[in-house]
This record gives C-alpha cells, structure tokens and sequence, in this order.
C-alpha cells in the first residue's frame, strides 16, 4: 500500500484552520476520502508546467475603476435582518477577548 | 396547454390575444401543483408575486404596449440567485432562513423585461454536484425517469423545464452545472463566456469560473433569455464591457461554409456507446448542413479534472469563509468563544460534499502544499485554456458530447470521484472561460436524453448559438416530452 497523503493530524490541523468541528468518525472519513481525492490529483505533477505562467483568472482583468461618487447604500435594518442574534443595531457574538 | 409551449410560441399567442400571462401564470402554477410533488424541482413556489407580475403584463398587453420577447413569460431561478423578500436557501442548512435585502441583477433585469417569477429552484448545497443529491433538502427527480437524477448543481433548473414547470429557467454553470443538467433532461442549456453575465446577487462558489445562464426548450428562446440578461453591470466589476448583440437576428446564418472542430480527446473509454454514437451521428448532421467539420485535439482535456477540483475548492474554502454565523444564516447556541462558535456553526450548516471541498481547498491553499497543488492547477489552466486558443485558430466552433454518459440513478455514485468524472467534458470550457451550450442530441434505446455541447471562442455566444439552432432545427430531438405520471 502507498504512503498515506494525508495524516489524521493534518486532516485535524486543515479542520481548524477551516473552522470545522467534525467528529472522530467524521475525521476518519474525511481522511480516507481526502487521500483518493488527492492521489488523483497526482496526476497533474507528471505535467511539466515549467516556464507556463499561471492563470487565476479567465479573463485578464486589472484594477476596475470607477468614479468615486456617494450613493445610498443599503439600510441599517435591511442588513441587520437577518442576524442571528441582534443587539439593537449590532451583531452580537460570544466573548472574543479575554477579560 | 399553454405551458408546453416555448418563449417565443407563448408569446405570439399574448401578442394576437388568444392568451393573457395571466392564464400562462395559472396554467404553470397548476402543473407546478400537479407534478412537483414528483418531480420536486421546486424549492419555493412564488404564487403570489407571479399572479401580480402577470396581471401587470396583461395590461401592458391590453393598452399594445408589452416590453419585448419575455414580457408576461413565466421563468424561475435557481435558489442561489438572490431575490428580495424570497428565502434564497442555495441548498443549504446554513442558509435555510436567510431573506435577502436585494435583488441580483439577473432577476432586476428579467423582471424589467416582463419576466414572471414562478419561484426558485433545488440545487446541489452552494452548487457543488453533480445530481442535486447534496441538496440539504430533498433530491430533485429526472422527468424522463424519477429513479434517476436531473444533474446538478442546477438539477431544479434543469427539471423543470422538461416538465413545462417554467418556460425558461436560469442556472449557474463552474464546472458545467448548466450544461450537463442540461444534457441529463434534455433541454437547451447555455453556459456564456465568463464574464458575460452580471454575478451581482449570485451567492458565490468559485469567484474565477461562476457564470449564470439559461434553460430553455429551444435555442432561439436562449437567445432570447441571453439578450435580456447579459452585459456589462457596474455592480459586478467581472462583467465585461463587450457589446450584447441580437443573438436571435444572429441565429438565421445557418452553418454553411463554418469550420467545426471535433476533439479527439473527447471520445474516451469508458464512455457510453450510444452518447458517442449520438454525437457522431450529429456531426455527420452538421456536415449535411454544409459545415466543413475536422478533427481538432485540446491534449490537455485530461488533466482538467484534476486541476478544476483544486481551483474550484480553493476558492470555495475562501468564499465560504463568510459563513461564520454572525450576519446571517445559522448559529448555533452555546458556544463559549467565537471560534467554537464557527466551528460548531459550520459542522452542523454544511453537509458533506460541501465540508470536503471545503478541507480540500483550504488544504490545498495552506503552507507547504500551496506551490505542488494549487500552483500546479493555475499553470494547467493555462495550458487548458491554450488548447482552446490554438483550436479556434483552426475551427469556429467545437462540437462534443456534453457528459461521457447519461443521467444515471439516484444513489448510483457514492464515491466523490465518481460523481466528479461526470463533469470531464464540461470543465475545460470553465476553466478556459469560454461559452458552451448543451442540447438535445438523440436518446438512447432506453429513451433517455442524450446532451450535444458547442463550444465556442470567448465572447462569440452568437456562433455556438447559431451551430445549436441549425442542428436542433434538422432534427425533431427537441419536441419530445417526457411521459409523467
């Protein structure tokens, strides 16, 4: 069997930084799918790209500019609609920094 | 039946008053009652806003005065389309409740055109499928057979129309999410250039790829959808500042004398027999027509796969970031600290494929595999996107089968990778950027539809629109109905 491409601990390390709290059976699945996932993407390594300059973008596009104009944008109570949990006119969220 | 007809017939009966919107409304809100429950394409039912909008279409017809080819035409959207004061869900858990403030510009724009909102329409969660099983909520059925899928992402989009639930609809195309719904329920569905189509309003996947367009049950009505939707819009500085022509007016050239490419790379192994032999039988139609066809290789068209299901969830990983439970959408209770809070907010909004590319993006964006993956897919995308660039030298259009295969069953493909070869024939025109429609092509002996895709050069919707029409008006492929119960 080949050597894993991807390590419990990296499938953890990946999850935290992506915000996602998975569970043990959830992590060992995740694992498994990940590895066939990127063995596959092996495939693009045996592509010599050297000297090809990479593309971000379908369609060059640099530094849209528009006149700097006031305009109305949208109301207070518009964007606060759908907040979780609104305190008046803030979002409110659990403790951030420590007292 | 009023609702079995296309934009252009509906609208000639408004036009000689032997029909009102009013009645189209009715007409497809009944079949909607009748056959959703089926089919389950829709996710809302807008009854009341398109009653209203209908009614003000009959009297822009009373007083002679409508304001184009969609006036008074019943349409719907994909649920990732926003839509003011209607819940736009994409699929999703995390935005179950979420009512958006405002409109996207492709909904501003048909509703100025006259357009009816029948409603919005299921999808794979933030359109990432392939059949519309990742839709958090319930899987939409293929018309043609409710034991198979429709597609996906758009599969609502796409099953709709077959089932003359809404005369035209509109999707969203990153890796071929118009086109191969498109091709698994037989209809018309066109993928514009990048850039094309306003994104303003659509909830992002992957910023570099995303493109709306339409489904419609023949090629002059996405003409007609195309004209009203695209061009430049100041809210989304993506969209191009390239003139919109009269892709209709265009459609009359025929193909007389036009250079068609066929791709070697684009008949595998593997692939079903009767998609391949479908597509070579369209060729040897479009030959007839007095188009000179030649074979055309895009050497790259393998790798594409690979490099898409990299690019594409790396983007979503950073898109999806909003998704923190703060402003909108789900939070779950209870947390002691703002990172459990998104941590625990997130596993329980996103369902599973959506979590994978999530970990695979990020993955592929973090520290030390930034360069082998991710860097690797960009500088493939150019030699993809090259391929193109030296076939349309040679040929004006490319013509290919749109999926190596046809719609297959519901529960048929656990395994993610399967589920992502689907996409092998749709993806290079993504990630090049470049226009590509899928139509109705033949069906198999089973009586399933079978997807024909014309690919064209940037910005020239007009040619892949006119190579479609020509083909779609020699053969009688389009004026088959599904049989539903």
């Amino acid at each position: 069997m080949a050597t894993p491409k991807i390590s419990r601990e990296d499938v953890q390390h990946v999850a935290r930084l992506a915000r996602l709290e998975l569970s043990e059976a959830e992590l060992e699945r995740m694992r498994v799918e990940m590895d066939a996932i990127l063995t596959y993407m092996d495939k693009l390594r045996s592509l010599d790209t050297a000297g090809v300059e990479p593309t971000s973008h379908a369609v060059p596009l640099h530094n849209v500019l528009r006149d700097d104009e006031p305009r109305p944008s949208a109301s207070r109570d518009d964007m606060l609609a759908n907040a979780p949990d609104r305190a008046g006119d803030f979002f409110r969220v659990p403790r951030i920094i420590e007292e | 039946m009023l609702a079995a007809l296309t934009i252009e017939a509906l609208g000639a009966r408004f036009r000689d008053g032997s029909a009102t919107p009013s009645a189209a409304a009715e007409a497809y809100l009944d079949r909607i009652a009748a056959l959703d429950p089926k089919v389950r394409a829709f996710m809302t039912v807008t009854r009341d806003t398109a009653l209203a909008q209908a009614a003000e279409a009959d009297a822009r017809f009373r007083a002679g005065a409508p304001r184009g080819p969609l006036d008074g035409i019943p349409i719907a959207l994909k649920d990732v389309l926003c839509t003011r004061g209607i819940t736009t869900a994409c699929g999703s858990r995390i935005l179950e409740r979420f009512v958006p403030p405002y409109d996207a510009t492709v909904y501003e724009r048909l509703r100025a055109a006259g357009a009816v909102l029948l409603g919005k329409l299921n999808m794979d969660e933030f359109a990432m499928g392939s059949s519309t099983e990742n839709s958090a909520f319930f899987t939409t059925r293929n018309p043609w057979d409710l034991g198979r899928v429709p597609g996906g992402s758009s599969g609502g989009s796409a099953a709709a129309v077959s089932a003359d639930m809404a005369a035209a609809t509109l999707g969203t195309d990153t890796g071929g999410s118009i086109r191969q719904p498109a091709a698994f329920c037989g209809n018309v569905g066109l993928k514009p250039t990048y850039g094309r189509v306003s994104r303003y309003g659509l909830v992002a996947f992957a910023s570099s790829l995303d493109q709306v367009g339409p489904f419609t049950k023949t090629v002059a009505d996405a003409a007609h959808v195309l004209r009203v939707i695209a061009g430049h819009d100041p809210q989304d500085s993506t969209s191009a500042e390239v003139p919109v022509s009269d892709y209709r007016g265009g459609l009359k050239g025929g193909v007389q004398g036009l250079r068609l490419g066929i791709p070697r790379e684009y008949f595998i192994d593997g692939m079903d027999p009767e998609v391949e032999r479908a597509v070579r039988a369209a060729v040897d139609v479009l030959r007839g027509l007095g188009a000179k066809t030649e074979e055309v290789s895009l050497p790259h068209t393998e790798y594409g796969l690979a490099a898409y299901y990299l690019i594409g969830p790396a983007e979503a990983s950073s898109n999806l970031a909003r998704y923190d439970g703060v402003r909108y959408g789900l939070r779950v209770p209870g947390a002691r600290d703002i990172v459990e809070m998104e941590s625990r907010t997130r596993a329980a909004g996103f369902g599973r494929e959506v979590k994978r590319r999530i970990m695979l993006g990020t993955y592929a964006l973090s520290a030390g595999y930034y360069d082998a993956y991710y860097g690797q897919a960009l500088r493939v995308r150019t030699l993809v996107a090259r391929d193109f660039r030296q076939a349309f030298e040679r040929v004006d259009a490319i013509v290919a089968p749109t999926t190596p295969s046809v719609a297959f069953k519901v529960g048929e493909k656990e395994d993610p990778l399967q589920m992502y070869l689907n996409d092998v024939f749709t993806i290079p025109a993504s990630l090049a950027g470049v226009p590509g429609v899928s139509l109705p092509g033949g069906f198999t002996l089973a009586g399933l539809p079978i997807g024909l895709q014309v690919i064209g050069k940037a910005y020239d919707e007009a040619t892949v629109l006119r190579v479609a029409h020509a083909y779609e008006q020699a053969t009688d492929w389009y004026t088959r109905k599904p049989v539903l119960p």
